[in-house]
């Protein structure tokens, strides 16, 4: 069997075998939102400043909340079978079309932030393991440190005071200028220009937990044997640490990195929150304050699904950096 | 005797706080194959490491000269050792299991070698490791060149170690321990293999081992250290049936007995007596604490290796005590 088939039906297993945990997911995820209190007629009537008995009656029958909680669970399971998110009255459109509206922003948003994280976190891991015990070494820890322990929403105030403010240099928050009529490369230089603030607030705890992990095991493998003969061989320095150490000590590396996906979107709520980027994140904010739960519930599907595929990305990844673990 | 390939001169090698090699000095011929033996700790991986000039982060040459084809490698820049490394100068380890590197293939890792100092194409250089896998007698070396390390068992991979190790033609090869982790079977063949080698490319081989079996069958003259000096030195056939030196003799007194006829059984293996950490802070021979035909002479100086027949040293002050007084005079 060729590789590409057996990766194929890999995916299409670890596929089916995630459909369980999805809609444990779900089913998890709605009662949780069951705990909170009020619903979206609440919001609706303390919105409207005035509202009575019979138009809360009203307004909820027509939103399917006066049911039981099973019957709403069972009409909400039934939709999702069919292929449906729901519908917000918030919005008055169908959540599906709600989320793809919002959902490339937020990827963009995360893989950016992905990127900066891993290119960052195992450049400055590298640099770490290389000096260990040294003083550059020393200073990137206290580094990382802060950035381990300095709370994002914190971080993303003070980029803005500091970059948007102060110096003026990157936009303070949206995902493009408005009316600005760009197009070509001025809207993408424009729109990655929004980007890269809200990505790097993103990113710089996970820059530091990368830089940390990687400067691990970049000492763990410049110990190994291979390391020794590579260097036996009269290879230089460069190349045996990148073809022979880093490529071995961004194993462990990645796999963290699949695990932090569902960690990223978490952290993109607030951050998307802070620089008013219209992504998923926001959208789930807004959900939980409107108490939109068809909304809500639909942005933690999408959100487990993402976890899910990057899961599986990482797999396919690692089999590809260790020939050692086989694609099964 | 021919001119030596590499002559090693007083070679001193320091911790900080610690010398694990003494003024140690020796010569391997082009075609010849020297062993150093000794038991753990007595410098003699440190001494390959330092050949190669791959001494582990505190450890330094403080002193000494290796003379390689005429030149003092010591005095040699980084750069300039790289040349030297993998190409004239070779060296296989212990371990054939760790010290190949997992994720890339064994094609790979050859044609690193012979790219780097050979400047052969691509394909040259496949074509050549295919070549070199099949000298080294690995089975259908078209289908293994793709393979992985962990595909392969041990003496394969060791097979593949000298692979790379001979791929530039080097003129020395150091081999340390390259049977030690290996099933006794496949260590005759590594060492049949090596010892092939040897005399096909004409290269000088120093095999390092604590196995005095090895030696016996393999080697052409016989290095005893201990405790980073070397005690005695001579052809195998003295070294191991008429030594002169108490270490030596105590070191075949706890090896079992191989020859014709003769058993295990035959009479209980005699330990020598004490660890080689005894050695640490010692004054004048490092053996003294452990030895049994000490002498007030011992505490004086480190003891030289004299002559006590022709291509025969010791460095033993009750031996040689005529000698050993005028070296300290």
């Amino acid at each position: 069997m060729t590789s590409a088939r057996r990766v194929l039906k890999a995916l299409v297993r670890n596929g089916l075998a995630a459909i369980p945990t999805v809609l444990a997911i779900v089913i998890l995820n709605f009662f949780l939102l069951q705990l909170a209190p009020g619903d979206a007629a609440d919001v609706i009537a303390g919105e409207s400043g005035a509202a009575t008995e019979e138009s809360m009656r009203q307004l909820r029958a027509r939103l399917g909340l006066d049911l039981p909680v099973v019957a709403q669970l069972q009409a909400y399971l039934s939709n999702l079978a069919q292929g449906s998110l729901g519908f917000s009255p918030r919005y008055n459109m169908p959540v599906a079309d709600l989320i793809l509206q919002r959902l490339p922003q937020t990827l963009m948003l995360l893989w950016m932030a992905l990127g900066f994280a891993f290119v960052l976190g195992v450049t400055l891991g590298t640099v770490m393991a290389l000096n260990a015990g040294r003083w550059p070494d020393r200073m990137i820890s206290v580094l990382t440190l802060l950035l381990y322990s300095v709370p994002g929403f914190w971080i993303g105030l003070m980029l803005i005071v500091l970059f948007s403010i102060k110096l003026g240099w990157l936009p303070s928050g949206g995902a493009e200028t408005i009316a600005s009529g760009f197009t070509g490369l001025d809207l993408v230089l424009d729109r990655l220009r929004h980007m890269i603030l809200p990505a790097l607030t993103l990113s710089l705890f996970f820059i530091a937990v990368y830089a940390r992990l990687t400067r691990a095991a970049v000492m763990e493998v410049a110990e190994q044997d291979f390391v020794r003969t590579a260097r036996a061989k009269g290879l230089s320095g460069f190349t045996v640490g990148f073809r022979h150490i880093l490529r071995n000590a961004l194993l462990p590396v990645t796999t963290l990195a699949g695990m932090h996906i569902g960690g990223v979107l978490g952290g993109a709520v607030v951050v998307e929150t802070v620089f008013s980027w219209p992504g998923l994140g926001r959208l789930a904010f807004e959900a939980v304050l409107r108490r939109d739960y068809n909304v809500l519930l639909g942005v933690l599907l999408l959100s487990s699904f993402l976890v899910i595929i990057a899961n599986m990305m990482v797999d396919l990844l690692q089999a590809w950096l260790d020939p050692r673990i086989e694609v099964r | 005797m021919t001119v030596p390939l590499l002559e090693v001169h007083d070679l001193t090698i320091a911790f900080p706080a610690a010398w694990p090699v003494r003024n140690l000095s020796f010569s391997v011929a082009g075609g010849e194959t020297v062993a150093i033996v000794g038991e753990s700790g007595s410098g003699k991986s440190l001494t390959a490491l330092a050949l190669m000039r791959l001494l582990p982060g505190a450890a330094r040459i403080s002193s000494g000269r290796i003379d390689f084809v005429g030149q003092d490698l010591v005095t040699f820049s980084e750069p300039a050792m790289r040349k030297v490394r993998g190409a004239r100068l070779a060296m296989i380890f212990q371990e054939p299991m760790t010290s190949l590197n997992p994720v890339l293939t064994i094609g790979a890792q050859i044609v690193d070698v012979l790219r780097l100092h050979e400047n052969l194409s691509r394909r040259a250089a496949r074509a050549r490791a295919i070549e070199l896998l099949d000298l080294v007698r690995v089975a259908d070396p078209h289908r293994r060149i793709d393979d992985y390390p962990h595909r392969l068992s041990g003496g394969m991979r060791q097979r593949v170690m000298i692979a790379i190790a001979v791929a530039c033609g080097p003129r020395l090869l150091i081999a340390d321990e390259p049977t030690t982790a290996l099933d006794v079977t496949i260590q005759a063949q590594v060492l049949d293999l090596l010892d092939g080698l040897r005399r096909d490319l004409g290269m000088g081989l120093l095999l390092i081992t604590h196995d005095l079996s090895v030696v016996g069958q393999w080697a052409d003259r016989v290095i005893v250290m201990y405790a980073g000096c070397k005690v005695e030195e001579g052809v195998p056939d003295v070294i191991l049936h008429r030594p002169r030196h108490p270490y030596t003799e105590g070191l075949l007194a706890a090896s079992p007995r191989t020859a014709e006829g003769s058993s295990y059984r035959d009479g209980l293996l005699r330990e020598i007596r004490g660890s080689i950490a005894s050695a640490l802070g010692e004054q004048g021979c490092p053996f003294r604490p452990r030895c049994p035909k000490a002498a007030p002479a011992c505490t004086l100086a480190p003891p030289p290796a004299v002559v006590v027949q022709p291509g025969h040293l010791a460095a033993c002050p009750v031996l040689n005590p005529r000698q050993a007084r005028d070296a300290v005079a």
